[in-house]
């Protein structure tokens, strides 16, 4: 290159204004991480003091806990069938807006709402409707007794919290959806519909491929988020319950951590929880971006 | 004219700083308080009360938003060395506490501060639950209560008797016949150990767990797949299998004490803290009363344990706020005070004199408080045995939630009561054991 390179020579200027937010990673971020790990190889007391080493102690005891497993296997099921859930509805309404069908301009408007719900009303929601003897869903158990009882049925439980976050979730991936449609051109789809292809045809072979950065953007950002974020509507909804079906590693962390006061076991929990999210956000970088077109 | 009453309103304020700066400062102390809801706000009022009392002294309480969260809060806290002075702790927190090396003892305390405090003077049942196992008092009792059983009279007149049952076997008859009767509920139960667990083995006199119930170490075994309470797992199930005794969570629509309230349920075991609610958010026409948990035939009654919470003061606090607390914790241990508690929740008067002075004053004769004296009986029923004392294991919330976990899958068929319960005893073992490692060194007064 011939042209002078544009550089910023006032390093202690750029410092000074990028330090608000390196003092923010690492006060909430790098910090915490990094007592989190010290915390993981020793025995803390809940209130401090003597802490102990005691090297692979705690994540022997994890690793070797059945029910650890247990909670990854939730995990990973909520994980999955919430994101497909709540991506897939979103499209549909999506494409519902987008093509304006009647209404559209209050759909558009409304459908975002549930993301400003916060977790626990959501919780609390849910478990007031789909109480099997009290909520609205207890008609189908007068039909079919004994047919829905997620205080009782593990199964239930799950699809009870899956609903939920996907319900909370669906809002967020609609606006994503919703703009990522509407940015691709006209001109595109208004082409193909003179040469003859039908509505679902110019959604299979124009809109999805042309969709797929957000697609990708979002099972990223919906995956993180049932893995990290779902412990306010699991502790509303079913605490874990019954016998342990929903006790997602999140929430288990929380129980080992915050009420049991067992901080060593929780940390050594958040660490193998930090990992997961970081490879599973790392396989998809490396090998899912690879087949995603951004232009 | 605007501006006239601005300059007014401002003399009037200059006048009040001034008043109050003519005072003597009050000297601040903090306390914080774990309860929330209706109880929440009576636990401020005491404050205030204790505040209007006096003039020297201020307390600046706080709720936490739940028992949990003023234990976790506490233990932060303390980290960061900005903890109150005084801190309300549940029940299953006292083992931590204990161990924390962050307090003050309450017997020490007592001595330094001279507190007007005589510690006879506590029920023994209320005393050996927050004592050392020497005896010592390390925590002021607060806020107390216990389980009884609650019963629906006009439910049970239906099936001819007068009387709730005493042994769990006629409770059984009474069950049946309440069903032949029509009943689709006699009996509403959860899977909160407190009730199940806890209180039963305590009044069958029966240990949990080795060591008595862990006072005379961090070295104890959870015991509970054996005596009186895998059998009483089995009598559950059995019922509820039977259509006898539902299962009533907040998860499953309603909580015990919202199906005994509005009259889905016939009866319940539930603490004497709830004689309040079920009094304000019954049904209209709801005929009901409390009887003491029946025993099993073969057994001989015990004492009931505390519920609750006490008041523990933290260390590292300042001599003039380590005065204030002494001075608030003398005006809430005051008879006046004692008394003002039952008054205005449903918990029970915890020492001897305020008890027999309300009893001679006709409160429990009162159509509202009646059969609150119940809980008294049943928690003075015996003096406390090494089983009936109290229970003193590390990690107990955990505990809870392993053996409550194993109850689901026994309720929901997943395990045998033999197979779950071992599964509870083993897992809590090996939670009491890493409590034992974590606080190694550490010994339990």
């Amino acid at each position: 290159m011939t042209g002078k390179r544009v550089t910023f020579s006032n390093t202690w200027l750029a410092g000074l204004l990028i330090a608000p937010q390196l003092i923010l990673v690492f006060t909430f971020f790098y910090w915490p991480a990094g007592e989190a790990l010290y915390w993981s190889f020793t025995l803390e007391p809940p209130f401090g003091g003597e802490n102990q080493w005691v090297g692979w102690q705690n994540f022997k005891t994890v690793f070797e806990d059945p029910l650890y497993w247990n909670s990854v296997r939730i995990s990973v099921i909520f994980a999955l069938s919430s994101t497909v859930l709540a991506m897939g509805i979103a499209l549909v309404l999506a494409v519902f807006v987008d093509r304006r069908l009647p209404g559209y301009q209050a759909y558009r408007f409304m459908y975002f709402w549930p993301y400003a719900v916060a977790a626990p009303a959501v919780g609390l929601a849910f478990r007031f409707i789909f109480a099997p003897d009290a909520g609205f869903v207890s008609a189908l158990n007068q039909w079919y007794p004994g047919i829905w009882n997620p205080a009782r049925n593990g199964v239930d439980a799950v699809i009870l919290i899956t609903l939920a976050n996907a319900w909370s979730m669906v809002a967020y991936n609609f606006i994503f959806f919703l703009a990522g449609l509407q940015s691709i051109p006209r001109t595109l789809t208004e082409a193909a519909a003179m040469d003859g292809s039908g509505v679902l045809r110019r959604i299979a072979d124009i809109q999805f491929p042309l969709l797929a950065p957000t697609f990708f953007f979002l099972v990223v950002i919906n995956l993180t988020d049932s893995f990290v974020n779902s412990f306010g509507i699991v502790d509303i909804t079913t605490a874990g319950g019954p016998a342990r079906a929903t006790d997602l590693m999140v929430y288990k962390i929380y129980s080992d951590g915050f009420k049991g006061k067992d901080y060593s076991l929780a940390a050594a929990q958040s660490l193998v929880l930090m990992l997961l999210v970081i490879s599973l956000t790392f396989i998809q970088f490396r090998f899912v971006e690879r087949r995603v077109h951004y232009s | 004219m605007a501006r006239n009453r601005l300059s007014i309103a401002a003399l009037a304020l200059a006048a009040t700083i001034g008043a109050a700066q003519a005072q003597t400062p009050r000297v601040k102390f903090e306390y914080w308080y774990g309860l929330t809801g209706q109880l929440g706000e009576v636990m401020a009022e005491h404050c205030k009360r204790f505040n209007e009392s006096q003039t020297k002294f201020e307390a600046v309480c706080v709720g936490q938003g739940g028992y949990d969260r003023a234990e976790q809060n506490t233990i932060a806290a303390f980290r960061a060395r900005q903890h109150p002075t005084i801190v309300q702790i549940y029940d299953a927190g006292t083992v931590n506490f204990m161990l924390s090396q962050a307090t003050y003892n309450a017997v020490q305390f007592a001595k330094d501060f001279k507190m007007k405090i005589d510690w006879n003077d506590y029920f023994p049942g209320i005393r050996s639950y927050y004592a050392t196992s020497k005896g010592e008092m390390w925590s002021f009792p607060y806020n107390s209560s216990s389980a009884v059983m609650y019963w629906n009279r006009a439910e049970w007149a239906k099936i001819g008797r007068t009387e709730p049952p005493a042994t769990w076997e006629q409770f059984e008859r009474d069950m049946r016949a309440l069903k032949a009767a029509g009943h689709s509920c006699a009996y509403a139960f959860d899977f909160d150990t407190w009730q199940s667990m806890e209180q039963l083995s305590a009044i069958h006199n029966q240990p949990i767990a080795t060591m008595g119930n862990g006072y005379e170490g961090l070295n104890a075994e959870l015991v509970i797949n054996q005596g009186i309470f895998p059998r009483h797992v089995a009598n559950l199930k059995k019922w509820q299998d039977e259509g006898l005794a539902r299962v009533q969570t907040a998860q499953t629509g309603k909580t015990i004490v919202q199906a005994f309230a509005d009259g889905t349920c016939a009866s319940m075991l539930s603490s004497i803290a709830n004689h309040g609610v079920v009094g304000d958010t019954g049904r209209p026409g709801l005929d009901w009363a409390v009887a003491m948990i029946p025993v099993y035939e073969g057994f001989t009654r015990h004492n009931s344990l505390v519920g609750g919470a006490s008041l523990w003061v933290m260390a590292n606090k300042s001599k003039e706020e380590y005065e204030a607390a002494a001075a608030f914790l003398d005006f809430v241990l005051t008879p006046a005070e004692v008394k003002w508690m039952p008054n205005v929740t449903g918990y029970i008067p915890i020492t001897v004199p305020a008890f027999n002075q309300m009893r001679d004053e006709g409160f429990y004769a009162q159509p509202k408080f009646k059969g609150r004296e119940v809980s008294m009986q049943s928690l003075t029923f015996t003096p406390p045995t090494k089983n009936t004392s109290g229970i003193r294991l590390g990690n107990f919330t955990s505990i809870r939630s392993e053996v409550r976990s194993e109850l689901e899958a026994i309720m929901n068929g997943q395990k045998t009561v033999e197979v779950g319960l071992n599964d509870a005893v083993a897992r809590s073992n090996q939670i009491l054991r890493r409590f034992e490692q974590t606080f190694r060194g550490r010994t339990l007064p």
